[in-house]
């Protein structure tokens, strides 16, 4: 195996470029171990994020070779050699070289009212759910906040969207939360307002690049979509909720 | 206040973001006092996020047989009777209300047909005792905790690194650090701090654990006067990663082992059973550790120096329904299909059973106004952890320290004095790599103390190994007074490695002190000059504390078990679902 060159860039708000480095081959590495190689070996300062290593956190996200991706999950041998670029993810604003601040999605966490349970279900001890209504969340529960969807999402990257929707992640939040069985509140005038759903035009971009294979658009944007519309849009339903206290089953 | 760092000010300081500092802040909020988090990483990313197999508590949903007393005997056997009996009959006790409280928070757990919580097997737990989802349980308790805590009324510091714990007096006054994205010192005023900090994997170079697991918050203590306990047990998960290298020590959950995984050596034979008959691959973590090694060292290891794991009789399906994450770790980083071929495994660092030393139902330290719950807190899990039992030691003790600290603050006069001599002190200490003198690189003299300590206190111990480990320690102490780092005080891995090389050394010196006086073998301390358990040993703690600048290693007496409770442990640990 040869020594593979990497472009990484370096810098800061004020500005930056990409900075070459040759990074000796081992087998089986993934990119994070050639950032790891040039903090250790060449320069200490080189910013980037990281925890586990075993794409487990969602933390090391970055844009190789144009791409968004996790570093710890990317593997060099698959470029063949050839040069690779790591930038760190658009969206958000750079603080420095790989780490941006993504601060913005933990203001956008906590204005999503909680998981709400009844008094009667906050009483009981265990609770009863059954697998298949359970097993269901499971993938929206999956997700690791990477924000790579985020990142790819042409409402935040391209058209400045964050003061307008809040992202492919939080409508998979949302989602875990509405789907949920024991759950009481609705919040479709959440994601009809400052959720911004409508904004999603389903390019599906976000499931393209999600790590742990969620389909963000079909099985959470979309649903959330449907019962948006219903709530917002169908009176007679709308009626039927407010007299009805119960949040109503939903086919999806 | 000086104008040289930030200030903020909290009756309670949280350090740590994981399951118990999360849990301690929810339960400090509750208490009614102000209550501050700081976090080493984002929100959401503490090590607790890469815990698998699940979480210990006597549900008895699936073996209605199983409660609190077989949970307590089975720990104290784990710990081979080193741990402190007061918490092990608490967390026993309280685990389940702690699991169906995360439920109540919106946390999702595999069921079993008839609607409750789904309960797994794992190592030297005698009934199927592991509340789980999938194998990313861990994933889910961090964020049931986090999205819980941000709306419990908390204040959350992400990416700040604290580096001393500031005193009044005797007393705890808060915590001195800096924040990385601002490149700022900051102050952090506080009635009471409670340290959640999590272990020190990264001592060594195999671990499973990742960048933040440096020890930040033991070694604070240790230096703010603290006792420290039990340091010489540090855990071996049997089965990490081999091969590619740069993934080597990445975990291979227990659940593997739980969901009917077998150990083969390179001649196919199921070698556990001639280990432990009884409890086979289903052993506690430091026995079956241990015999991975022997089988390595009589020359019946893999080609990378490890044992063949198996679970492709499970079927795909299966596989990818109970172990996904699993069947992708190894798929997309080994280009391995464990539906088809076994796993190459072998012991990883993967945990601390010592700490800081902490008082049973409180978590205070033998300081005044600190304290400590999770990884960082020693006594629960004695000589050796009981898989699942981490988890469940995160949120019924981080609950109590919360509670506690909110309680002790109540009975706190006036505001702690911040002595800025103290902070001062610890910026010259930090900016001292900034200035030309310094010549060391830290990653250098961090890769030379991880290969001191694979090297003098692995699986297998001596005491002379672990005299020449410590010199060597010794020796790069003296050499770490001379690091260097370049660049800013903003986001600098190369100046931040410069602190955390510091505390590791400090931690370190404490594991070999305290190996070298436990002449025995226990748990997960195996000495080949001490092969056998010595009763008179299993009568002791080790404890290292600083006086008057120098660590000093006393031992004390491990609390009595009272007979009501000594007949639980009789006998030993049967697991039921071993196949």
């Amino acid at each position: 195996m040869a020594d593979q060159i990497f472009h990484v860039f370096r810098g800061d708000a004020k500005g930056g470029d990409l900075t070459e480095y040759i990074v000796p081959p081992m087998e089986g590495m993934v990119v994070l171990d050639a950032i790891h190689y040039i903090q250790a070996h060449f320069d200490g300062t080189l910013a980037c994020r990281w925890n586990c290593k075993a794409a487990k956190c969602g933390s090391c996200s970055a844009e190789i070779n144009g791409k968004p991706r996790l570093m710890c999950k990317t593997r060099v041998d698959e470029f063949g050699g050839a040069p690779i670029t790591v930038r760190p993810i658009k969206v958000f604003p750079l603080l420095k070289d790989l780490v941006t601040d993504v601060s913005w999605n933990y203001r956008v966490n906590k204005e999503i009212p909680p998981f709400t349970p009844s008094a009667e279900d906050a009483r009981a001890q265990a609770w009863r759910m059954t697998p298949v209504d359970v097993e269901r969340l499971f993938e929206f529960r999956k997700c690791i906040e990477c924000f790579l969807c985020q990142d790819v999402c042409h409402v935040l990257r391209e058209h400045g969207g964050t003061n307008r929707y809040y992202g492919p992640r939080f409508m998979v939040r949302i989602a875990a939360l509405e789907m949920h069985p024991k759950d009481t509140l609705t919040r479709t005038d959440l994601l009809a307002g400052k959720g911004g759903i409508g904004y999603c035009n389903i390019t599906k971009c976000c499931e393209e690049v999600c790590p742990e294979g969620i389909h963000i658009t079909d099985n959470a944007i979309i649903p959330l979509k449907e019962r948006t519309a219903d709530d917002h849009f169908d009176p007679w339903r709308a009626l039927l909720r407010r007299f009805g206290g119960r949040k109503e089953p939903r086919g999806t | 206040m000086a104008d040289w760092y930030d200030e903020r000010q909290y009756d309670v300081l949280i350090v740590g973001a994981g399951g118990a500092g999360l849990r301690a802040a929810i339960a400090a909020a509750d208490g009614g006092v102000s209550v501050g988090l700081v976090c080493k990483s984002l929100l959401g990313k503490a090590h607790t996020v890469m815990a698998e197999g699940g979480i210990a508590a006597a549900l008895g949903n699936v073996d209605p047989e199983d409660n609190w007393e077989v949970h307590f005997g089975d720990t104290m056997r784990g710990g081979q009777m080193i741990n402190d009996y007061r918490m092990v009959e608490i967390f026993a006790r309280e685990a389940p209300e702690r699991v169906y409280e995360l439920e109540h928070w919106g946390g999702l757990f595999d069921r079993t047909p008839d609607g409750r919580i789904l309960q797994r097997p794992f190592g030297a737990h005698s009934y199927r005792r592991l509340c789980h989802v999938g194998d990313r349980t861990g994933l889910e308790m961090i964020r049931t905790l986090q999205d819980k805590a941000i709306h419990s009324g908390i204040d959350v510091n992400m990416e700040v690194t604290l580096t001393r714990l500031l005193k009044d007096g005797d007393r705890i006054a808060g915590a001195f650090g800096y924040i990385r994205e601002t490149g700022r010192f900051v102050v952090f005023r506080a009635k009471a701090v409670v340290l959640a900090t999590g272990g020190w994997g990264k001592l060594y170079k195999v671990t499973s654990n990742s960048w933040e697991c440096t020890g930040d918050g033991c070694a604070m203590a240790y230096e703010a006067g603290a006792e420290l306990m039990d340091m010489e047990m540090v855990q071996f998960h049997p089965t990490g990663m081999v091969w590619p290298p740069g993934v080597r020590g990445i975990l291979v959950t227990e659940a593997v082992r739980g969901e009917g995984g077998i150990l083969r050596n390179s001649e196919g034979e199921r070698f556990m059973e001639r280990y432990d008959p009884v409890k086979k691959d289903l052993s506690s973590r430091d026995v079956v550790a241990r015999s991975i090694y022997k089988e390595v060292q009589a020359g019946r290891g893999t080609p990378h120096g490890g044992a063949w794991l198996d679970i492709s009789h499970l079927g795909a399906a299966n596989i990818k329904k109970k172990l996904p994450s699993m069947w992708e770790q190894f798929h997309k980083l080994a280009d391995i299909d464990i539906t088809k071929s076994p796993m190459e495994v072998a012991p990883t660092i993967h945990y601390v059973m010592g700490g800081v030393r902490v008082e049973a139902g409180t978590g205070q330290t033998t300081v005044p106004g600190l304290f400590a719950a999770g990884e960082v807190a020693a006594g629960l899990h004695g000589a050796n952890r009981l898989g699942g039992n981490s988890l469940s030691d995160l949120i019924v003790f981080g609950k109590r320290a919360g509670e506690h600290a909110a309680h002790y603050v109540k009975g706190v006069s006036g505001v702690p004095r911040i002595d800025d001599a103290q902070a001062d002190e610890e910026r010259r200490l930090l900016r001292r790599p900034f200035e030309a003198e310094g010549r060391e690189n830290p990653y250098t003299v961090h890769e030379e103390l991880q290969a001191v300590m694979a090297e003098h206190a692995g699986i297998a111990r001596t005491g002379d190994g672990l005299r020449q480990g410590l010199d060597k320690v010794l020796a790069l102490q003296v050499r770490a007074e001379h690091l260097h780092a370049g660049g800013s005080m903003l986001f600098n891995p190369g100046w931040h490695e410069c602190r955390d090389v510091r505390f590791m050394l400090t931690l370190a010196e404490a594991i070999f002190r305290c190996a070298i006086e436990r002449a025995e073998s226990r748990g997960s301390h195996w000495r080949l000059d001490f092969p056998d358990q010595n009763p008179e040993w299993g009568k002791k703690n080790m404890v290292a504390v600083r006086e008057h600048g120098r660590m000093a290693i006393r031992t004390r007496a491990v609390p009595q078990v009272p007979p009501e409770l000594a007949k639980l442990v009789q006998g030993q640990t049967v697991v039921k679902s071993v196949r």
